[in-house]
């Protein structure tokens, strides 16, 4: 299957098969009005398969929203056909408001102002807890 | 320091400098007398305790300040629906600093964040009591007159209680210490408590549910209390809730020195005919927790 390559725009790789749409939806790629390709289990040497985004437009990612995710996404900015750079993707220190507390005794429940805020408390294990209970949070789904 | 949230907040210097000046008011409590002239504490306790509040309270007047506030959320204006940022946001006009406590886990940060003073934590939940572990460390330094070299029992339910996890982290950072955890199965200490303060730090622990086998090389019992609620059928409470009561012929084996500590409130787990005994600290350590708090108010208001 051959999409069209694109002229100036980010080219999202490497992502795990089957997380693509988690990341179009959490990157609100749906919001905009240019071109933006969301292919589903391309095969590849390194992960078997992956999937991987093209947007036809050079926009601000949110890189935490990508690291929390999954940190080894790679982002190509393209410019005139050409790669030009490449974004360094790593695990967040802290996300916010990206997942929800689901601790019934934590503040964040009664208080619905509250930001949710989880920070990085193991690296290795990707570990993220929430900063006001602790609780640990169970997925890295957005 | 700005805020007292954690017990992890504090370093291990910090603590020794707490428990000296702790000391230093016990020895000398006249010249305290007046170092929070006109400065107000404002106890908000979101739910009752009447040890903890009072405690803060006594330590509050002990130094010359003053004592504002409201016990239960009945009380306050969290009955008419009012965030804890927009309640502590209001009180840091009226006070120097707030004690607080909240049956949520993580509203006394939430508070640290908006009150515009410093703010202590005095139990969120069943997640942090600082104050509470501050109280236990001086206990054991008065007592014993070191924090090194001895070997701590605690007993009862290991599990759910956050006081037993901060007293072990907190003890664990000093040297020649070794734990004797003693509970039956369905109340042992949680396994991360045992990687992340035991195992990572090389500290030797055993664990029984014998009490009376491992009363005679303890230097210090700490004891809690077995709920009935923790347990899955009341067969197994029933069963068990005898094995952890402290009496005094459970006693005979133990040291001379023995230092009996709980954090109250008891219901059974002491026996009273225990309460004479020269060895139980446990209202000891009551009056302890206020000179600690006297420390800690000190040092947040920055007065030496």
């Amino acid at each position: 299957m051959n999409i069209d390559g694109i002229t100036n725009g980010l080219v999202i790789d490497h992502i795990e098969a089957g997380k693509g749409m988690e990341l179009y939806n959490a990157l609100h790629l749906g919001d905009l009005e240019s071109s933006v390709a969301l292919i589903k289990n391309v095969t590849s040497h390194k992960m078997g398969k992956k999937d991987i985004i093209k947007v036809d437009e050079v926009l601000d990612v949110d890189l935490d929203v990508l690291g929390f995710i999954d940190p080894n996404i790679t982002v190509n900015i393209i410019k005139d056909n050409e790669i030009v750079g490449k974004k360094h993707i790593e695990l967040p220190k802290k996300v916010t408001n990206l997942i929800k507390c689901k601790n019934p005794r934590c503040i964040t429940s009664t208080e619905q102002e509250l930001p949710h805020i989880f920070k990085l408390t193991d690296p290795a294990t990707r570990t993220y807890r929430c900063i006001y209970c602790e609780t640990k949070a169970r997925e890295t789904r957005v | 320091m700005d805020n007292l949230i954690d017990i992890l907040d504090l370093s291990v210097e910090e603590i020794d400098e707490l428990v000296e000046k702790a000391k230093d008011i016990i020895n000398n409590p006249d010249a305290y007398r007046e170092k929070c002239r006109y400065k107000k504490l404002a106890t908000l306790f979101f739910e009752p305790s009447t040890r903890t509040r009072l405690s803060f309270e006594s330590a509050m007047l002990d130094l010359g300040g003053n004592v504002i506030g409201f016990s239960g959320a009945d009380n306050s204006s969290a009955a008419k629906g009012e965030s804890v940022s927009d309640t502590v946001r209001t009180v840091g006009c009226y006070a120097d600093i707030i004690a607080m406590r909240h049956p949520k886990e993580g509203a006394p940060l939430v508070a640290s964040m908006h009150a515009g003073i410093p703010v202590i934590n005095a139990g969120d939940g069943g997640h942090n009591h600082p104050t509470q572990t501050l109280t236990d460390l001086l206990t054991i330094n008065m007592e014993k007159g070191r924090f090194t070299d001895m070997t701590i029992g605690l007993c009862g339910d290991l599990k759910f209680g956050r006081t037993v996890h901060s007293l072990i982290e907190a003890m664990s950072r000093y040297s020649g210490i070794r734990f004797v955890f003693i509970s039956p199965k369905e109340l042992k200490l949680p396994s991360y408590v045992v990687d992340e303060y035991l195992t990572k730090n090389n500290i030797p622990f055993e664990e029984t549910n014998d009490l009376m086998a491992a009363m005679p090389n303890l230097d210090i019992l700490y004891m809690t209390r077995v709920q009935r609620e923790r347990f899955f059928n009341e067969e197994d409470y029933i069963r068990l809730k005898d094995s952890y009561i402290l009496t005094r012929e459970k006693l005979a084996e133990a040291k001379a020195d023995l230092t009996i500590m709980h954090p109250l409130p008891r219901v059974n787990e002491i026996s009273v005919d225990v309460d004479d005994d020269e060895r139980a600290a446990y209202f000891k350590q009551v009056r302890y927790g206020k000179f600690i708090r006297m420390a800690l108010i000190l040092k947040m208001l920055g007065i030496e």
